[in-house]
């Protein structure tokens, strides 16, 4: 099943991408499809993070991932590289789980 | 090819290199075998999408529950596609080949040139030091994450909301993505508690509905 999933993905990832270059030729698209198609990103990742956030799988619970995402917000708003925003998500949550 | 060019995809693709070693040590966690995690990275080759299927099989979610937010997420690449047609080459095979790595890194350097060659030139340089930096830092992150026990001792399941967050922070430049942002939050956390990984994710995508209002109310 994930590796239905998987090369479902890779397919649809292709031709997404291609639809433009080997399909539409020189036709462009609206301003207001474009803008919305580029658009469709922002809510999902929001969602991503408060799910990946507050979420068990079943509930809303506030546990280590809370104060771990205060840490990672920052570092982001001052531009920190990627690496370091994900390292010191992981840091702060490993951390606050061997003392607590 | 300009110097500029090259050291700028350079740059670029060690930095989604250091990203694809986070992918590859989450994939593993999250229970997806090395050979699975780096054919993600070789054919989906889109961070965002890959990052959401691993992130919900991960939380519990089914693999069709993971796959559904990670189509969405790759929406935006073929609006990338039909922007960049003017700037592709006209030989079928390069468009064939290149189609592969249009996403949010390639097009921006595209889009940052001042003429249509330079804007190809930054395209292919970038597509290929991203594709390969990518898959190299998968690989390294899948041996890393072999010998890696419990996920969350180590914090790893607090790296995907660190990683979302990093993905999201440079969208957000976007007229209207504040709202659409707030707007998927909102709607995601209050669905945890009554529906199955995965559904709230999807259902967060009508907040376009109200960034997009946004949008259109700042341009008049």
């Amino acid at each position: 099943m994930t590796w239905a999933a998987i090369i479902g993905l890779c397919l649809v990832s292709y031709t997404l991408k291609a639809i433009g270059p080997l399909v539409a030729g020189g036709r462009e698209l609206g301003p207001g499809v474009r803008r919305t198609l580029e658009l469709v990103a922002v809510p999902l990742l929001a969602a991503l993070i408060v799910v990946q956030t507050f979420s068990n799988g079943r509930q809303l619970v506030l546990d280590a991932r809370v104060p771990a995402l205060a840490v990672a917000a920052v570092l982001a708003w001052r531009r920190a590289p990627f690496l370091v925003i994900v390292l010191a998500g992981a840091g702060t949550a490993a951390v606050l789980r061997a003392v607590s | 090819m300009r110097s500029g060019i090259v050291s700028g995809a350079a740059g670029i693709g060690i930095g989604v290199g250091l990203y694809g070693v986070s992918f590859g040590v989450l994939a593993v966690a999250a229970g997806l075998s090395p050979l699975q995690a780096c054919v993600m990275s070789m054919f989906i080759f889109t961070g965002a999408s890959q990052f959401a299927f691993v992130g919900v099989l991960a939380a519990g979610g089914g693999a069709l529950a993971a796959a559904a937010p990670a189509v969405l997420l790759a929406l935006r690449n073929a609006a990338y596609g039909i922007s960049l047609v003017p700037i592709l080459p006209k030989r079928l095979r390069d468009r064939v080949l290149l189609s592969h790595v249009i996403i949010d890194e390639t097009t921006a350097m595209a889009r940052a040139q001042d003429d249509p060659a330079a804007a190809r030139h930054a395209f292919i340089a970038t597509g290929v030091s991203v594709w390969l930096f990518w898959n190299a830092g998968t690989l390294v992150g899948v041996l890393i994450g072999g010998g890696i026990g419990d996920p969350r001792t180590y914090g790893l399941d607090a790296m995907f909301p660190a990683a979302f967050l990093a993905l999201l922070v440079p969208q957000l430049r976007r007229a209207g993505a504040p709202v659409a942002g707030i707007a998927g939050a909102i709607v995601a956390g209050s669905l945890i508690a009554f529906t199955p990984t995965g559904v709230p994710i999807i259902a967060a995508i009508v907040g376009v509905v109200p960034g997009v209002l946004w949008a259109r109310g700042v341009r008049r």
